[in-house]
């Protein structure tokens, strides 16, 4: 039992701006990182948020989980619907201080939405963009999306006796958004959850566009136990597939170093039923391997180790 | 004041003269003069706004869906591909009930690609929740925009509208405009107050997911808001009258209905020449008129039949179509008389795709086979060589 | 009559469904090793976790039972047991 005498002022409870009784699943990584963010963001924020799990579990009408002024509008356009928001808000004069937030899930960002996106990077607006990557379209059935990693299965790449599953490797969505020259590049993790708080307060106090990618780890989608969401977000960062680091005005300004803490991709892949059919066969042996060079080359690239 | 411009710049002052908050810009032949004449009128700081120039149609669209929920008054403009790329966007602005103006540079629709006029565009978001007006000359367009704020704004009401004018034939041609002036603009449009905003201090949540224990009765809300729509664009005209000491406006415009057994019904700029046809069948003695369709949605039921009331003959002619069933406007206009013991007879004729020139004596002879073959739908002025294509 | 519709002007409202209705299994709070870390506080997807003090607890009107906050608890203080009806 803790000194008590020497413990320092209690933080008081608050309740988050995303209440709870919404219908996320038991577990949920998306739901988790969306808690934390709106946290961090505080209620001085508007959010428009597009179609996809996060906007069905949090908003069946008359409920809604939000407590920050929020709005839904279609598939491909939170970037823009966020961008004709701020423009409002300063022709109006009500804009001073009001943190922006668009957020939308991984094919909502690198897929169909993506032309929205570059058009609000290119044109500058002070607007922070996050992106859920739960790497697959989850809410209409885990189908895949341009950031499903390689070989990973799904109900559109699925694994068969002819296929390993998803044959591409992950979109480089950070890349392309520092490409266009904005301020403000992160990765986060929600099972990193101090990092990713800080990383959104850091991204709100910078002004112009700004994209942060947030690995959600799914239990349903990629079919492992809920209550592993942490750990199996952690060993995605561990192994390397998934690098978490900042990149300011395009250069890696801080990257999450793994040192001896780095695991072999197989402790990442076995836990999760997505990757279930690398270990049924010994062929199998030879995709693992070449996912271990998607993680040997990120390590290398950003100086993990 | 009186100035000579095009319809393009008639719209463009029309905008300004509305104080927008935000207008977005995306360009499309034939709607770029306007766009363009509005940047000109931003960077000379004649217009204070917002101007985003995004990176799509469907970008714009989305970026006055937002501007609007945050409580500005927003604008666009597009046009045929543009248009229907937007398409989601304007199902969900409707459907949001929020009140964006768009105009529409009526133009073909792809495939194949033509540039020049028809109105097919705005037939294919005919079901969306627009209201949507259809200009006969520069004057409709520059006092419909006006008149589009008010209406849409009024609480009671809460959506959007397409104001559409003839690509080319209206976008690029001059004429004299009474351009309003700003103080009576500003009297006749207050500014926008929605009642329910995006804001930090009262913090809601729009878009929500509507299951179908709730959905229907949206729909069932802005159909009723459309027949609501009617009286109160009626009521606008009259309001603009007193303001500007001129009429404009309304749902439909007559000419030379009295005593016409046989009169014709259109939307558009080609009103304008079907008015000179009428001239002259008048001439030779015959009871013609011309019934113009300025309010295609909400489709004015009660005002057709009751101004049709009487007349033998009705000659639909019109720049859409909907394939596979065939005209839009003579089917609406049929509908209209449905059980009507006294419901005229109806031709209908289909003109001007693609921008194919529709001269005088197109329309003289429509009238002529209209009296002759009864309720038989044409394609006027199909041409042989074209018709006898390989591809 | 033309009201505009799909607005939720309630933030929060969601807290009519109890989502505790869902579990099958519950974490119990030892309150024996705590040691004010506050790690469950962070990591609940619901946000339901409250307290302060070496003294934590659930809200089991809407805990899912997901049994993320005993997986990370460093010092094991929490457990999940099967809910029994």
């Amino acid at each position: 039992m803790a000194d008590k005498t020497k413990r320092k002022e209690k933080p008081p409870v608050v309740e988050s701006l995303l209440a709870p009784g919404h219908r996320a699943c038991a577990g949920c990584g998306e739901a988790l990182a969306a808690r934390l963010i709106m946290d961090a963001a505080g209620s001085n924020t508007i959010v428009a948020t597009t179609t996809g799990c996060l906007e069905v579990f949090s908003t069946p009408y008359p409920e809604s989980a939000w407590k920050v002024a929020w709005i839904h509008s279609l598939f491909e356009n939170s970037s823009a619907v966020a961008a004709g928001i701020e423009v409002g808000l300063r022709a109006l004069g009500r804009g001073a201080g009001i943190n922006i937030i668009a957020q939308g899930g991984d094919g909502a960002t690198a897929d169909i939405g993506i032309g929205c996106l570059s058009g609000m990077f290119e044109r500058g607006h002070n607007i922070l963009y996050i992106c859920y990557d739960n790497e697959a379209y989850m809410n209409t059935g885990v189908q895949r999306s341009g950031l499903t990693p390689f070989d990973s299965h799904t109900s559109t790449s699925p694994s068969g006796s002819v296929s390993w599953g998803n044959p591409t490797e992950k979109k480089p969505l950070p890349q392309i958004a520092a490409a266009h020259g904005i301020p403000y590049v992160a990765v986060a993790t929600a099972s990193y959850y101090v990092d990713l708080q800080n990383k959104v307060k850091k991204a709100l106090s910078i002004k112009g566009p700004k994209y942060l990618q947030v690995h959600s780890p799914c239990p349903l989608g990629w079919a492992y136990k809920p209550e592993d969401t942490i750990e199996i977000g952690r060993l995605a960062v561990l192994t390397g597939l998934y690098p978490i680091y900042e990149m300011e005005n395009g250069e890696v300004t801080k990257v999450r170093k793994l040192g001896k803490k780095r695991l072999p991709v197989e402790a990442y892949l076995k836990p999760q039923g997505r990757f279930r059919h690398l270990f049924a066969k010994p062929e199998g042996k030879e995709e693992i391997r070449r996912i271990q060079k998607i993680a040997d080359g990120n390590i290398e690239r950003f100086g993990l180790v | 004041m009186k100035k000579i411009i095009e319809g393009s710049l008639a719209l463009a002052e029309a905008v300004k003269l509305c104080r927008p908050h935000v207008v977005s810009a995306y360009p499309i032949t034939p709607q770029t003069h306007i766009v363009e004449n509005l940047a000109q009128m931003v960077a000379d700081g004649e217009l204070k706004c917002e101007f985003v120039n995004t990176e799509s149609e469907f970008g714009a669209a989305s970026v006055v869906l937002g501007a609007s929920a945050a409580g500005a008054r927003a604008f666009s403009a597009s046009s045929s591909q543009g248009l229907l790329l937007m398409a989601e966007v304007l199902f969900n602005i409707a459907g949001m009930r929020l009140p964006v103006v768009l105009a529409c540079a009526n133009r073909s629709v792809s495939a194949p690609i033509n540039i020049w006029n028809d109105q097919q565009d705005a037939a294919a978001l005919r079901d969306a929740g627009l209201i949507q007006f259809f200009a006969e000359d520069n004057q409709e367009v520059h006092d419909m925009i006006i008149q589009a704020y008010k209406i849409c704004e009024n609480p009671e009401i809460c959506l959007p509208a397409l104001v559409n004018l003839d690509g080319f034939i209206l976008t690029h041609a001059f004429e004299p405009v009474e351009v309003c002036d700003q103080k009576l603009v500003d009297e006749f449009l207050p500014p926008y107050r929605p009642a329910n905003y995006l804001s930090v201090d009262k913090p809601m949540t729009f878009g929500a997911l509507f299951e179908p224990t709730w959905y229907q009765e949206t729909r069932y809300r802005i159909q009723q808001t459309m027949e609501e729509a009617k009286p109160l664009i009626e009521e606008v005209s009259k309001d603009f009258e007193k303001t500007f000491g001129r009429f404009s406006g309304g749902l439909l415009e007559k000419y030379r209905m009295e005593n016409a057994d046989t009169v014709f019904v259109s939307m558009g700029s080609v009103v304008g020449t079907i008015k000179d046809a009428v001239d002259e069948l008048r001439k030779g003695g015959e009871k013609a008129g011309v019934l113009k369709v300025r309010v295609f949605r909400p489709f004015p039921t009660e005002a057709i039949t009751e101004a049709l009331e009487g007349v033998k003959n009705v000659i639909v002619m019109e720049k859409m179509i909907s394939l596979g069933a065939g005209g839009i406007l003579a089917s609406e206009i049929k509908n209209a008389f449905y059980k009507n013991p006294q419901a005229p007879d109806v031709s209908n004729f289909i003109f001007g795709l693609g921008g194919r020139d529709i001269p005088l004596e197109s329309i003289l002879e429509a009238y002529t086979k209209a009296k002759k073959q009864k309720n038989r739908d044409v394609f006027v002025d199909l041409r042989k060589e074209a018709l006898e294509v390989t591809y | 009559m033309s009201k505009p519709v799909g607005i939720v002007t309630k933030p929060g409202s969601s807290k009519v469904n109890k989502t505790g209705s869902w579990r099958t299994t519950r974490p119990v709070f030892l309150h024996k090793n705590c040691n004010d870390c506050r790690i469950c506080v962070m990591v609940c997807p619901d946000g339901v976790i409250f307290g302060s003090d070496s003294s934590y607890d659930a809200d089991l009107d809407y805990c899912k039972g997901c049994g993320i906050c005993a997986r990370e608890c460093p010092t094991d203080d929490i457990e999940m047991v099967l809910e029994v009806k």
